[in-house]
């Protein structure tokens, strides 16, 4: 049914489609609207048998999802930035272990310095953990991508992550089609896990591996995400009969078959990009838009033959990998390798910086005539930058940066508004 | 394209009168995107939210910075924060205050402006009178339908009995339905209203 709702709650109701068993979610901006709606349904009895379990911190969510998931029940949590490095041990036991936990990561920036607002440093962190991690590009998409992913998870008994992005998703209110019952039925079996604890047939699930078998159980984990790249297009295919829309699949191209120029991004951006895109094609630019949505497993043969006819790419990613330069750029050059194409990267949005439309403009004009460095950051106040720096070749002790930054700013605090 | 900013106040239901105009939209079987500026919610800090209404699919997900409307619940604000920043030259401006556009020193803001598309209204008393809280986000929002006629006041109805149950709607629904006359009224007063010239005719 057709709705003008917000992100957060359409991705609750989404999670109660698909019937899960057990949830447990510690609250933390900007996922708490999907926990705080969720826990209301299983409340009001509207989920029943499904359990809402209040844990004491994220650790214990995600410990929590385990022993359900263990256990057979179909576990579901959701949490962001601080949220999701506290829970980092048990992330990757759950992979470790092949439970098909469904998370959503409400995608928002790690402090310090503190920060509550949207980047993918939280869930790019966790990049290796052997959770598969899928961007939505819209709200609608972040439904979809969720009942996929249980589909998915459940068949592959891994645990998948589905990321949207902070605020600009969570709270943003737009129309979206909520699935029937009966479709996401249809779509979805029952959870008929993959190894279950059971006293009538006692196994142990975590059991101590040594040298001469953890190599095998870690390349299973891998092996897995390979069997997802193959899998999630034939899901998203499936998923378009039975809801009769275009979401998910490991890659989704724009305008590109022309593209001299090409740019690459995750999640809710590339509205704004393909908004820019169709301008500057208009005005005669031949430039596209490729968008990953399967960030784990990474579709490199996908990127690859996407990337096949253009002269140049642009990776715009909300994530900077600190003494390197772009996270998601380095796996689209690893894609690329061999090719000779001429890659950019522009690293913004960092801590809910705008991306704004003009900013795009004028970056996508450098890029097609290559007048980029090979790492750009979009919007940097380099005035504030090489003050900060000029103060610390001055003095020896030069202070707090983050407080430095904002007093140059003419900031006193954080801007809420 | 429309787009709409929405300034005042944490406990002011900033960020519901943007989302209840975004449900308001749907319901006249448009696209519309209604976002918060993305802030920790502190009563009395400044808050901004958004709105956009178009017939076609809205990608875009910047701020707005050129509004082609700004609804304005607390006046207190014109002294802390451009609130009119990027406001399009005939663009739309609704501000809760007792007292006027001229009162409130606004006039050389006007000058060079559609003057008919400024308008003020007592949202807070009208919240205070119907709903027995001093909330104005929903009379705005249907001063807004009776200034721009982006929106219809039914529609605003409709979102208000989609948030809202029982007396809260039904205070609502009487706020919106006086806030709506009392806008018609001072635009059929205003020297070049264009509703004027319809009667008329």
């Amino acid at each position: 049914m057709l709705k003008q709702t917000e992100g957060s709650k359409a991705v609750a109701e989404a999670i109660g489609l698909c019937r899960p068993e057990v949830i447990c979610a510690y609250p933390i901006s900007p996922q708490t609207h999907i926990v705080e709606a969720l826990g209301e349904m299983v409340k009001s009895g509207e989920l029943a048998p499904c359990e809402f379990i209040n844990v004491e911190s994220e650790f214990a969510a995600m410990s929590v999802a385990i022993g359900a998931s263990a256990a057979g029940a179909r576990a579901y949590t959701a949490t962001a930035s601080q949220g999701l490095l506290f829970m980092a041990e048990a992330v990757y036991n759950a992979s470790g272990l092949g439970l098909p936990i469904v998370m959503t990561v409400a995608n928002r920036a790690i402090g310090a310095p503190i920060n509550i607002w949207n980047d993918h440093s939280d869930s790019l962190s966790q990049r290796d953990s052997g959770w598969m991690q899928l961007f939505a590009e819209t709200n609608q998409e972040a439904v979809d991508l969720h009942i996929q992913a249980f589909r998915l998870a459940e068949e592959l008994s891994m645990p998948i992550m589905v990321c949207m992005d902070g605020f600009i998703l969570t709270h943003a209110f737009e129309r979206i089609d909520i699935p029937e019952q009966n479709q996401v039925d249809s779509y979805l079996p029952p959870f008929d896990p993959r190894q279950v604890l059971d006293p009538a047939e006692p196994v142990s699930i975590g059991a101590m591996v040594g040298p001469e078998a953890f190599m095998e159980v870690r390349y299973l984990a891998h092996a897995k995400q390979m069997q997802a790249i193959e899998r999630i297009p034939q899901l998203a295919a499936e998923f378009k009969q039975v809801f009769g829309r275009d979401s998910g699949g490991l890659i989704r191209t724009y305008r590109i078959d022309d593209a001299e120029t090409v740019i690459i991004a995750m999640g809710s951006v590339l509205g704004t990009i393909k908004d820019t895109v169709d301008e500057m094609r208009e005005a005669g630019h031949k430039i596209g838009v490729l968008g990953i949505i399967s960030y784990r497993p990474f579709p490199l043969d996908q990127v690859r033959a996407a990337l096949k006819g253009c002269r140049r790419f642009l990776v715009l990613e909300k994530s900077l990998a600190v003494g390197m330069g772009g996270i998601v750029a380095t796996d689209v050059r690893m894609a690329v390798s061999g090719t000779g194409l001429k890659g950019f990267t522009a690293i913004a949005g960092l801590g809910g910086r705008p991306i704004t439309k003009a900013s795009l403009h004028k970056l996508f004009r450098q890029a097609e005539v290559e007048a980029l460095p090979p790492v750009t950051f979009l919007d940097l106040d380099w005035d504030v930058v090489n003050k900060q720096l000029e103060r610390e070749r001055q003095t020896r002790h030069s202070g707090p940066i983050a407080e430095n930054v904002l007093h140059d700013k003419g900031i006193v605090s954080a801007k809420f508004g | 394209m429309f787009q709409i900013r929405v300034h005042g106040r944490g406990g002011q239901g900033v960020v519901t009168a943007a989302e209840m105009l975004s449900v308001a939209a749907f319901e006249e079987g448009r696209h519309a995107q209604a976002f918060p500026s993305f802030g920790s919610e502190r009563t009395g800090a400044p808050v901004v939210a958004f709105c956009r209404i178009s017939d076609k699919e809205i990608r875009l997900r910047e701020p707005i910075m050129e509004p082609d409307a700004v609804i304005i619940q607390d006046p207190t604000l014109l002294h802390q924060i451009d609130v009119f920043a990027g406001l399009k030259q005939d663009g739309y401006v609704l501000l809760n205050s007792q007292h006027s556009i001229e009162e409130l020193g606004l006039s050389e803001l006007v000058k060079d402006r559609r003057a008919e598309r400024f308008c003020t209204l007592h949202a807070t008393e009208l919240g205070l009178k119907h709903v027995g809280r001093p909330i104005p986000n929903v009379p705005l929002l249907a001063g807004f339908a009776a200034l721009s006629g982006i929106i219809r006041l039914e529609s605003v109805i409709l979102a208000i009995n989609e948030k809202f149950k029982g007396k809260v709607a039904l205070g609502n629904i009487a706020a919106a339905e006086e806030a709506y006359q009392l806008v018609r009224q001072m635009m059929n007063h205003h020297p070049t209203s264009p509703l004027k010239e319809e009667e008329h005719a």
